[in-house]
């Protein structure tokens, strides 16, 4: 690939692909003031320059899927299909959803947040009232689990992702109006090229022989996706390391339904070895829940296990010897999220400030924020000592009060279950998505309108809007279909 | 059983302690390296198998200048010494004895070769000591060209001088001095002693400094023969020669500067040779058991925040007949920038701590100099600083001989007064051990 200013993260993932477009035009394409690899805004006249980014399609008001997909993957500036992939299935269906104002025409997320609300001013303020039904016994007659997962796609192995690489071709050839200048190359035959300054080789330390820079890590982005429910994971733009994690999983209840799990988790980054300790409880977490569902526990009470066997797996991190670890660190620590789809009900888990939305697919119905976070400013708010505004403009906001960890003070699992009326999917996330998309509505708005059949994508739109709001924490978000998506026809094959 | 086709190298560990993370638009990076070198099969110079050491080749060399005479029990100390430093030779290690004058004379085997160590000749050679008489100049040069044509001549691994003089190099130039220690720098490595108070520091450790030595005052003859002996001992321990410390840096980057921290202040900055693309090295001798710490800082093109890169790749390298160097260790240095400020403004204890000790070395010699051209104030506040330094990073032995040339009123502030009266040797320890340093408390 041409080299590049070292200051820009070539790095990035594929939703960085519209930035290095821009990196690569030296001018403002509005009054022709010269720009900066790091410029969002022109200098001069103050030209929104993610909105240069060439579009397929108008956003706004079309109503059209392909119409909206094209504005949302731009919105995301996200690796994610173009509006013409081929989700064949549901392609002609009407996608009234789309027609929604306040698409986010440019990837301007703030601006989405804002004109998105007032588009729907009336439904978004009463979306994050607690509106779905009650919980009820699973009934398992309707969905069929089809067995393993199979690979719906080779991305679904979990891989370096050497982020240039990660534009398949045909993505390239479906996006010809979007123009990437920086297309990349086909990688060299003898071994990698740094991806900061395409001149040198890589070390085996995984830094170049030339800049030094370091090269991307297997962690610091990665994306999965099962049969119904996909996540994705990115260090973002601030942090030098991903310390995110999550796992997917399904599994057969005794009944021979579907269960479809999404594990996510924030390592603590104040923490030792934080990255660690989301790994551990996302792993252990998954096969907890996985194993008791299995077994035929009720979802409640294996998400309660669940969570209780993520917050040993990270104690026990910190009973370990470690020669290299300093004087007086903290115990490695992370939160954890998970959700559940087990028939007609899916169920929620939490300990600390990652989050899960529900987002309904006829988005005239409420969408909802599931869980309460452990975090100081949701207790300001719960104890009414603050409004929420206030809370979260403090700098002690995202100050978390519960995690896993040997030095928690509390485990206080919290477990919720839920059904719902209608279809829709569960946006599990950490706080480095949440806090461009902090209310449900800003969430649903930024959940693509198709994300129910095609969760990847929307994952990676929603690390898109997330890394053109500055990426400033690592991001990580799973979306699980509901009901789950497993083995049904309408789930298109990715190519 | 010795292996031969591998020379007997120690195993040699490197750790690097270092704030990696740097504020946005950060550039200067500090790292603290500690090499240790361990499992040479020594301990005090003598292994279990006398055999089975390195071939080592030790030249001595004793002023006997006349001024060696005053007084008289200075020439029998130097004698004694050089006896007792003959004794604690091992067996098979070659030497030579080199008397110092306005020339060198060689003294034993005096046949322009090196003998080696065995009880006949360890006895010969102390017979020939009694030969030693104190008349003529000093003009170290001389001494040091011709312990190197002694030891070039011998087929050995490890080469060493042992230097003892009692005043200053007043019979040749100068630059006849630096020409001799360029010519020999990276040839052998040299001990210095100075002997009395007659002697010029700065002359004394810039020849320990050009050959990788160490350097002190034997203010009382009488301690000499204790000194040599933990000298030889010193030097029959080193087991690899011409072990040197490489730093390959990014495009983009410089070193600001390298030097050794622990257990001496030395400046190697400025002795680099280029070895290869962005690489460089600088000579660090020889090494038996010991560890030693380098502070290295250098200055990376700034990036943005969530950047990393390798700032230098540390490596011991040790040259091989046959070209390609052996590694025989080696470390990161790297560089993180980052938008947490508790994470940037952090200063790695390691790194405070020797730039700490750098500047006690730096304010002892200013304030000692400040002293001596009669500006009392700057003297002051410069002791002061050092007083104050050695007491905070527990720099005891500088603390006490500091406390002999200042009465120290509040070692945590630094408020000192100059004492009225000093002695010499005792200023001249001062100066002498100024770059001594201590340690990081753990």
């Amino acid at each position: 690939m041409p080299p590049l200013p070292e200051s820009a993260r070539s790095a990035a993932p594929a939703p960085a692909a519209a930035r290095q477009a821009r990196t690569l035009s030296a001018a403002c394409p509005s009054c022709g003031d010269p720009l900066d690899a790091e410029d969002r805004f022109c200098g001069g006249c103050g030209h929104d320059l993610t909105a240069a980014a060439p579009q397929p399609a108008p956003g706004g008001a079309g109503g059209s899927e392909a119409g909206s997909d094209g504005a949302s993957d731009a919105a995301g500036a996200s690796a994610g299909r173009a509006g013409g992939t081929p989700p064949a299935p549901r392609a002609a269906e009407p996608a009234p959803e789309a027609a929604a104002p306040g698409r986010p025409d440019a990837g301007r997320a703030d601006d989405a947040a804002g004109a998105g609300r007032a588009g729907r001013l009336a439904d978004a303020e009463s979306t994050d009232a607690f509106l779905l039904a009650p919980p009820q016994a699973a009934d398992s007659d309707t969905l069929v689990l089809a067995g393993v997962a199979r690979p719906a796609d080779p991305r679904e192995e979990m891989r370096d992702d050497a982020r240039e690489r990660d534009v398949p071709q045909e993505e390239a050839r479906e996006q010809p109006a979007a123009g990437r200048p920086d297309a990349p190359a086909t990688p060299t035959a003898d071994g990698p090229v740094c991806v900061a300054c395409g001149l040198g080789g890589v070390d085996e330390d995984g830094y170049c022989e030339h800049c030094g820079h370091a090269q991307p890590r297997q962690r610091d982005h990665q994306e999965k996706e099962l049969e119904g429910v996909a996540a994705v994971s990115d260090r973002g733009l601030r942090h030098h390391r991903n310390e995110d994690a999550f796992t997917l999983g399904t599994a057969s209840l005794p009944d021979g339904s579907p269960a479809v799990a999404a594990v996510v988790c924030d390592g603590v980054s104040t923490a030792y070895r934080p990255d660690d300790a989301s790994a551990a409880a996302a792993a252990a977490g998954s096969d907890s829940l996985l194993a008791s569902l299995e077994r035929g526990a009720p979802p409640e009470e294996a998400m309660r296990t669940a969570l209780m066997a993520a917050f040993d797996a990270v104690v026990a991190l910190a009973a370990e010897e470690d020669p290299d670890a300093p004087p007086h660190h903290n115990s490695p620590a992370c939160t954890c999220v998970s959700a559940v789809v087990t028939g007609p009900v899916f169920t929620v888990g939490w300990i600390g400030d990652s989050r899960a939305y529900w987002i309904p697919d006829d988005r005239g119905l409420p969408s909802s924020r599931l869980t309460e976070d452990d975090s100081w400013a949701a207790r300001m708010v719960a104890a009414g000592l603050m409004t929420e505004a206030e809370a979260y403009a403090d700098e002690r906001a995202h100050a978390i009060t519960g995690w896993l960890g040997a030095d928690a003070v509390e485990v206080d699992p919290h477990v919720a279950a839920f059904q719902p009326e209608g279809t829709g999917v569960i946006v599990v996330c950490t706080d480095g998505l949440w806090n461009y998309a902090e209310s449900a509505a800003e969430m649903a708005e930024a959940v693509p309108p198709d994300a129910r059949t095609r969760p990847l994508h929307s994952a990676r739109a929603l690390l898109g809007l997330a890394l053109d709001g500055g990426g400033h924490d690592n991001v990580t978000v799973a979306v699980l279909p509901f009901p789950a998506a497993v083995s049904r026809a309408g789930f298109p094959p990715a190519t | 059983m010795a292996n031969f086709s591998k020379s007997n190298v120690p195993q040699f560990s490197v750790d690097v302690y270092q704030n990696e993370f740097l504020p946005e638009g950060g550039r200067e990076v500090n790292a603290i390296v500690t090499v240790t070198s361990t499992g040479g099969g020594t301990s005090g110079g003598r292994p279990a198998d006398g055999q089975s050491g390195p071939s080592a080749g030790v030249v001595l060399m004793v002023d006997c200048s006349g001024s060696m005479e005053y007084p008289p029990t200075k020439m029998r100390g130097a004698r004694e010494a050089t006896a007792v430093a003959i004794d604690a030779l091992r067996d098979g290690v070659s030497f030579a004895v080199v008397a110092g004058t306005h020339q060198a004379r060689e003294v034993f085997p005096a046949n322009g070769a090196l003998a080696v160590a065995g009880p006949a000749t360890r006895a010969q050679a102390k017979q020939a000591l009694r030969k030693l008489t104190a008349g003529g100049g000093t003009a170290i040069g001389t001494w040091l060209r011709l312990a190197d044509r002694l030891l070039g001549g011998a087929e050995v691994s490890i080469r060493h001088g042992i230097l003892l003089t009692d005043g200053r190099n007043e019979h040749e130039k100068p630059e006849e001095l630096q020409a001799a220690l360029d010519s020999c720098a990276g040839r052998f490595t040299c001990d210095a002693r100075g002997v009395g108070t007659d002697w010029e520091v700065k002359e004394l450790t810039g020849i320990a400094s050009a050959l990788l030595g160490s350097v002190d005052i034997v203010a009382d003859p009488q301690g000499l023969a204790a000194d040599f002996q933990s000298m030889m001992e010193n030097a029959m321990g080193k087991e690899v020669a011409d072990v040197a410390l490489r730093l390959w840096t990014p495009q983009g980057s410089e070193i600001a500067f390298v030097k050794q921290v622990a257990p001496t202040v030395e400046d190697l900055t400025a002795r680099r040779t280029e070895a290869g693309p962005r690489a460089g090295d600088y000579p660090t001798g020889s090494w038996g058991d010991e560890s030693r710490d380098y502070h290295v800082q250098v200055r990376v093109p700034a990036a943005g925040v969530g950047q990393e890169m390798l700032a230098a790749r540390l490596s011991l390298v040790l040259p091989q007949p046959d070209g390609a160097p052996r590694v025989l260790g080696q470390g990161l240095v790297r560089a993180v920038w980052t938008d947490d400020m508790a994470s940037s403004t952090r200063i790695s204890p390691q790194v405070a701590h020797y730039t700490g000790q750098a500047e006690l070395a730096q304010v002892i010699q200013q304030g000692l100099e400040a002293r001596k051209a009669g500006d009392l104030d700057g003297a002051t506040a410069k002791l002061g600083r050092a007083v104050q330094l050695a007491s905070a990073s527990g720099n005891a032995d500088t603390a006490k001989l500091l406390a002999k040339v200042v009465d120290v009123v509040d070692a945590a502030s630094g408020t000192v007064r100059l004492k009225a009266r000093v002695a010499d040797a005792d200023e001249m320890t001062l100066e002498t051990r100024s770059t001594k340093t201590v340690r990081v408390k753990k």
